[in-house]
C-alpha cells in the first residue's frame, strides 16, 4: 500500500515482495515500520530469517554498550531465573579463601583473572595489552611441550602446566610476568593505498617455578565474545561431518577439518567447536577448563589441578585454605548447582539482531563477502538439532558465519602449538556474529586469536593459507568495496 | 556490483521516502521528553550531592572513631555508614549505560564493588595471617590501595562501601544478626587483632577515597560545567530516553531481581547478600527500587527534605500510551511495597527452613521481573530497538 508513494523501481519491486505476514502485522508496526519505509526496504534483499541471527533466541532489545547481555529472547520460565543467577558467578569477582561468601571463595592460588566477565567485559571480547607495561587481561598464553597427553591434547610444561597464570594470592608468587610489543609490517592495497599491520612479540619474564624449557611452545589467546554459544552447540553433528573436506575433494583449495577433541563428559573424542583451535566440544567443558585454568576454580567436571608439581606455595596455600574441609565434593569451589547456572548462562547470551540493513553499502558488502569466496569457511547459516539439550536452541535457522572446522591459515597466522588434530597453521572458523557491537561494547575493534588486527580489514589482511585467495579478492577491491564489505561485517 | 545505485545517490532519496511517510504519523519520541531529561539531570545531580554529603559525615565519624576507638564511637561510625548508603543506593539507577559511574574510568567498582575480598583485606575467620593489613611489607596509602585494587584485573576488591563495611562490623557469624567486630581491633594491646595502626589507617584511608570518588561523579552531573551532565542534556531527547530506561530495565530485572535476589534465594547462603557484614541488605534492594521511582515519577526527596522534582519517564509514556504508563507506576509501587515486606535479617530471610520469609522474596522478583518486562515494553514503544552507533 505506501508503493504509491514511491517513484523509484527498486522501491516498487520491493514492495510487491511484502509477504502476507507482515501485512498481517499489528496496527502498530504498520504505523512505525511500513509507514516510515524502513523495514521493507531492508529486508527485501534479506534471506529468511537473516534479520534475527539466533532466530527466536535473538536479542532484538538492547544494543550498543549492553548488545551482549541479553538473555536469549525465549528463554523458558524455568530457565531464566538460573540465567541470572548464572550471571552473577560470571560477573562478580572471586575471592580469597576462607570468605564469608563462601559460594564466591577459591580464587587462584595461580590465576588469570579474579572472575570470567574480567577478561569478557559485558560478555564482550577482551584486548591485548597496550604497552609493554599492561598487565596480561584477556590475553592469555597457552603453554605445552612437543608430545601429547593421555587423550592426545598438548602436553603440559613441568611447573607451569598447560597456560601461564601472571597473578597469584598473596604469599603465592605469579608464575611469570608476560609483555607483548609489536613489529610493523607494511603493505599495500591493489589501488596502491598504504596500510600497516601489527605482528606481536611474547616475552616471559621471572619464571616463578623453574627456567622454561627450551622447546615450551607458546600460543596466545584472546577471550571472545560470549554470545550464542548454546545455538553453536546446536549444530548438529552430522551438519560439521558433511561440511567437512579434509582432502579437499571439491577442489576449491578449502579443506575444512573438524577437530576431534577429548569429552571428559562423554569420555570420547568428539569435535571441538569452541576455543581458538577448536579445543572444546561443549560449552560446559570450555566453563569448566576457564574455571580452572583463568580463575584457578575446581568445578564438577574438573576437579583438581590448580597447582602444578614444584608450585609449593600454591599447594600450601591450597591447603590452609580448604583444611577445615573433609569432604571431596564440598572441596569443590564451585558446586554443581551454581555450576551448571553459569554453563546455562554462558550457553543462552542472546546474539544481537542485524543493524543498519538500510545502508545500501551493507547489502552491496554481502554480495562482496559471497563473491570473495569468504562463506567457504564462514558458512553464512545452519539449522540447529531439533532435539538439542537446551529446548530455546531447538530448532532454530541460525547466522553465524561459521563451519566450526579447522583451516590452514597460512605461515603468518601460524602459533607453532598442535592441539590435538589442529596443527600450528590451522585455526578455527570464528563466529562473526556480533562482532560489529565490540566496539561499542568494549571500547576496541582487535580481532584475530591474539587481538593483533584493529579492525576488520587488518583482520582480513592477515588471512593467508586456504584463505588467500578471499585476502587477495579484498586487496584487490577499491576503497568503497572495501568500505561495504566492512560495512556488512558490521552490521553481524 | 556495476548496477548497484551509488550510496550518495540513494540515502537522500531513502530518507526523503522516511519522511513523507512518516509525516503523518505522531511523533516517536513525545515533545515533553527533553523536558523529563533536564529533570533527569537534576534528579541525578541532587542525589550524588546527598551521597557525597553522607559520605562525608561517615568520613567525619570513622576520623572520631580512628582518634578516640571506643565502641560508642564504633556504634556512631557504624550509624553514619548505614545512613551514607540511603543516597547511594538511589543513584544506583544511573548505571548501566556508560555514564560517569560506570564509564570505562567510572569509579563503580572503587565504589560497590561486591563481593568483597575479605581475606585480601583483614585477617578472616581461619586465617589470622590474612590481608594487606597483616602484611606489613605492603605501604598503606590512597595510591597503594587503588593499584592493589586493580590487581587481577578487577577494580573491585579492597576499597568502597563494602570494604568500609567489613572493617566496622567484621565477619558475620551470627545468625541473628550482623557481625561484631571489638573496638579493640583498633587498639594496641596484647589479647586484641595485630596491628591495630595498620587496619585504622586502612579505614581512614579508604574513607577518604570513597568521598572522593563521589566527588568526581558528582561533578560530572553538576550544573552549569562543561562536563557530562551538559552533554546528557544536548544529545537528542531520543538518546538520553534510551539511557534512562536501559538504567532502569537493567537494574530491575538483571541486577536486582536477578543477580542479587535471585542469587542468593536460590543458594540460601547466609552470606551470599549484599550488605552481608552489616544485615543491611534489605535497605539495598528498597533504596535502589525508590530510585527506579524517582526516575520514573520525576521527583527525587532530598536528605535535607527538600524535592526536586518535573517530568517524569512516566508523563513521557503516558504522552504515547497512558494505560503503560499507569500500569508501569502501579508495578513499581507494588515492588516497593513487597521489598518494604520483607523481614529482617535478609539472610534468615533467605535461609532455606524459612519457606515465608522466601515467599516474601519471591514475591519481590516477581514484581521487578514484571517491572522490567513493563520497562522493556515502554523501550519498544519509542522504537528504541533501532540502534545508534556509539
Amino acid at each position: 500500500m505506501m508503493c504509491t508513494h514511491r517513484h523509484h523501481e527498486r522501491s516498487l519491486k520491493h514492495c510487491s515482495k511484502i509477504s502476507p505476514a507482515r501485512l498481517a502485522l499489528p496496527l502498530l508496526a504498520i504505523l512505525f515500520f511500513t509507514g516510515c519505509g524502513r523495514e521493507e526496504q531492508a529486508e527485501a534483499w534479506l534471506e529468511d530469517g537473516e534479520r534475527l541471527p539466533g532466530g527466536e533466541a535473538t536479542n532484538t532489545l538492547l544494543f550498543g554498550r549492553n548488545a551482549f547481555i541479553r538473555p536469549a529472547e525465549n528463554i523458558t520460565p524455568e530457565h531464566e531465573p538460573m540465567f541470572y543467577s548464572g550471571n552473577s558467578f560470571f560477573n562478580q569477582a572471586w575471592v580469597e579463601a576462607p570468605a564469608s561468601t563462601r559460594n564466591r571463595d577459591g580464587l587462584g592460588p595461580n590465576f588469570n583473572a579474579r572472575s570470567c566477565a574480567a577478561c569478557h567485559p559485558r560478555d564482550g571480547r577482551g584486548r591485548p595489552p597496550e604497552s609493554e607495561e599492561e598487565p596480561f587481561l584477556g590475553l592469555l598464553l597457552r603453554l605445552s611441550i612437543p608430545g601429547e597427553n593421555a587423550h592426545g591434547g598438548p602436553k603440559p610444561v613441568e611447573g607451569y602446566g598447560d597456560q601461564l597464570q601472571p597473578f597469584g594470592i598473596l604469599g603465592v608468587p605469579a608464575e611469570a610476568n608476560p609483555s607483548v610489543t609489536y613489529k610493523e609490517i607494511e603493505g599495500t592495497y591493489g589501488d596502491g593505498t598504504p596500510y600497516t599491520l601489527l605482528e606481536p612479540v611474547y616475552t616471559l619474564n621471572d619464571p616463578a617455578y623453574g627456567d622454561f624449557p627450551d622447546d615450551m611452545m607458546v600460543s596466545p589467546r584472546i577471550a571472545p565474545q560470549v554470545i550464542g554459544l548454546g545455538l553453536l552447540e546446536a549444530i548438529p553433528e552430522d551438519r560439521l561431518e558433511a561440511l567437512e573436506d579434509p582432502e579437499d575433494r571439491d577442489g576449491d583449495g578449502i579443506s575444512g577439518r573438524i577437530n576431534r577433541v577429548w569429552d571428559i563428559r562423554a569420555g570420547e573424542h568428539r569435535p571441538g567447536r569452541f576455543g581458538w583451535k577448536g579445543d572444546q566440544p561443549t560449552v560446559e567443558q570450555q566453563v569448566a577448563g576457564a574455571f580452572l585454568g583463568d580463575i584457578g576454580i575446581t568445578s564438577p567436571l574438573i576437579a583438581s589441578g590448580e597447582c602444578e608439581g614444584p608450585q609449593v606455595a600454591c599447594a600450601e596455600s591450597l591447603e590452609a585454605q580448604h583444611a577445615n574441609t573433609e569432604d571431596a565434593a564440598e572441596r569443590l569451589e564451585i558446586q554443581d548447582g551454581n555450576f551448571e547456572r553459569v554453563v546455562l548462562y554462558t550457553s543462552l547470551l542472546a546474539v544481537p539482531a542485524r543493524r543498519n540493513l538500510e545502508d545500501p553499502a551493507v547489502r552491496q558488502g554481502k554480495q562482496l563477502f559471497l563473491d570473495a569466496g569468504c562463506d567457504g569457511c564462514h558458512t553464512p547459516s545452519h539449522r540447529t538439532s531439533a532435539d538439542a539439550s537446551l529446548e530455546e536452541t531447538r530448532d532454530q535457522k541460525i547466522w553465524p558465519y561459521t563451519d566450526l572446522l579447522l583451516h590452514d591459515m597460512g605461515e603468518a597466522l601460524a602459533d607453532g602449538r598442535p592441539v590435538h588434530d589442529a596443527s600450528s597453521r590451522e585455526w578455527r572458523t570464528p563466529p562473526l556474529w556480533g562482532l560489529g557491537l565490540v566496539d561499542a561494547v568494549n571500547d576496541h575493534t582487535r580481532l584475530l586469536h591474539d587481538g593483533r588486527a584493529r579492525g576488520f580489514a587488518e583482520a582480513i589482511l592477515w588471512h593467508g593459507g586456504e584463505a588467500e585467495a578471499s585476502r587477495e579478492a579484498f586487496r584487490a577491491m577499491d576503497a568503497r568495496e572495501r568500505e561495504a564489505l566492512i560495512a556488512f561485517l558490521e552490521s553481524l | 556490483m556495476k548496477s548497484m545505485m551509488k550510496p550518495a545517490l540513494f540515502l537522500p532519496l531513502l530518507s526523503m521516502l522516511a519522511l513523507t511517510a512518516c509525516g503523518e504519523a505522531e511523533p516517536v519520541i513525545p515533545e515533553n521528553t527533553s523536558d523529563m531529561v533536564t529533570n533527569y539531570a537534576a534528579i541525578v545531580s541532587a542525589s550524588y550531592t546527598d551521597s557525597v554529603t553522607a559520605a562525608k559525615d561517615l568520613d567525619a565519624a570513622i576520623d572520631a572513631f580512628a582518634a578516640d576507638p571506643t565502641q560508642a564511637n564504633l556504634d556512631a561510625a557504624r550509624q553514619a555508614w548505614l545512613d551514607s548508603r540511603e543516597p547511594y543506593l538511589q543513584t544506583e539507577v544511573y548505571r548501566f549505560y556508560g555514564g560517569p559511574i560506570d564509564d570505562e574510568d567510572g569509579p563503580e567498582g572503587l565504589l560497590n564493588a561486591w563481593p568483597l575480598d575479605e581475606a585480601y583485606i583483614d585477617y578472616v575467620e581461619g586465617n589470622a595471617d590474612a590481608g594487606i593489613i597483616q602484611d606489613t611489607s605492603v605501604e598503606i596509602s590512597a595510591t597503594s590501595l587503588e593499584s592493589l585494587n586493580e590487581q587481577g584485573g578487577e577494580e573491585n576488591i579492597a576499597t568502597g562501601y563494602h570494604a568500609i563495611e567489613f572493617l566496622l562490623w567484621g565477619q558475620d557469624m551470627n545468625p541473628a544478626g550482623p557481625g561484631d567486630r571489638a573496638y579493640t581491633d583498633y587498639v594496641e594491646g596484647e589479647d586484641n587483632a595485630a596491628n591495630p595502626d595498620r587496619r585504622t589507617l586502612y579505614l581512614t584511608t579508604t574513607s577518604d577515597l570513597l568521598v572522593t570518588h563521589l566527588e568526581s561523579v558528582e561533578s560530572e552531573w553538576a550544573e552549569g560545567g562543561d562536563n557530562y551532565r551538559a552533554s546528557f542534556v544536548s544529545e537528542s531527547p531520543e538518546d538520553g530516553l534510551r539511557k534512562v530506561l536501559t538504567g532502569m530495565i537493567i537494574l530491575s530485572g538483571f541486577e536486582t531481581g536477578g543477580e542479587r535476589l535471585q542469587t542468593a534465594l536460590d543458594s540460601g547462603d547466609q552470606e551470599d547478600e549484599h550488605s552481608c557484614f552489616s544485615d543491611n541488605t534489605h535497605r539495598d534492594m528498597i533504596q535502589d527500587v525508590q530510585g527506579i521511582q524517582n526516575v520514573y515519577l520525576g521527583t527525587y526527596t532530598r536528605l535535607d527534605g527538600t524535592k526536586v522534582s518535573g517530568t517524569g519517564v512516566k508523563d513521557v509514556i503516558a504522552a504515547r500510551d497512558a494505560e503503560l504508563a499507569d500500569k508501569i507506576e502501579a508495578q513499581i509501587a507494588e515492588s516497593l511495597a513487597a521489598a518494604n515486606a520483607m523481614e529482617t535479617p535478609f539472610d534468615q530471610e533467605i535461609a532455606s527452613d524459612n519457606a515465608e520469609g522466601r515467599a516474601r522474596v519471591e514475591a519481590l522478583i516477581v514484581s521487578l521481573r514484571a517491572q522490567e518486562d513493563l520497562l522493556e515494553d515502554a523501550f519498544r514503544l519509542f522504537e528504541l530497538d533501532i540502534p545508534v552507533a556509539e
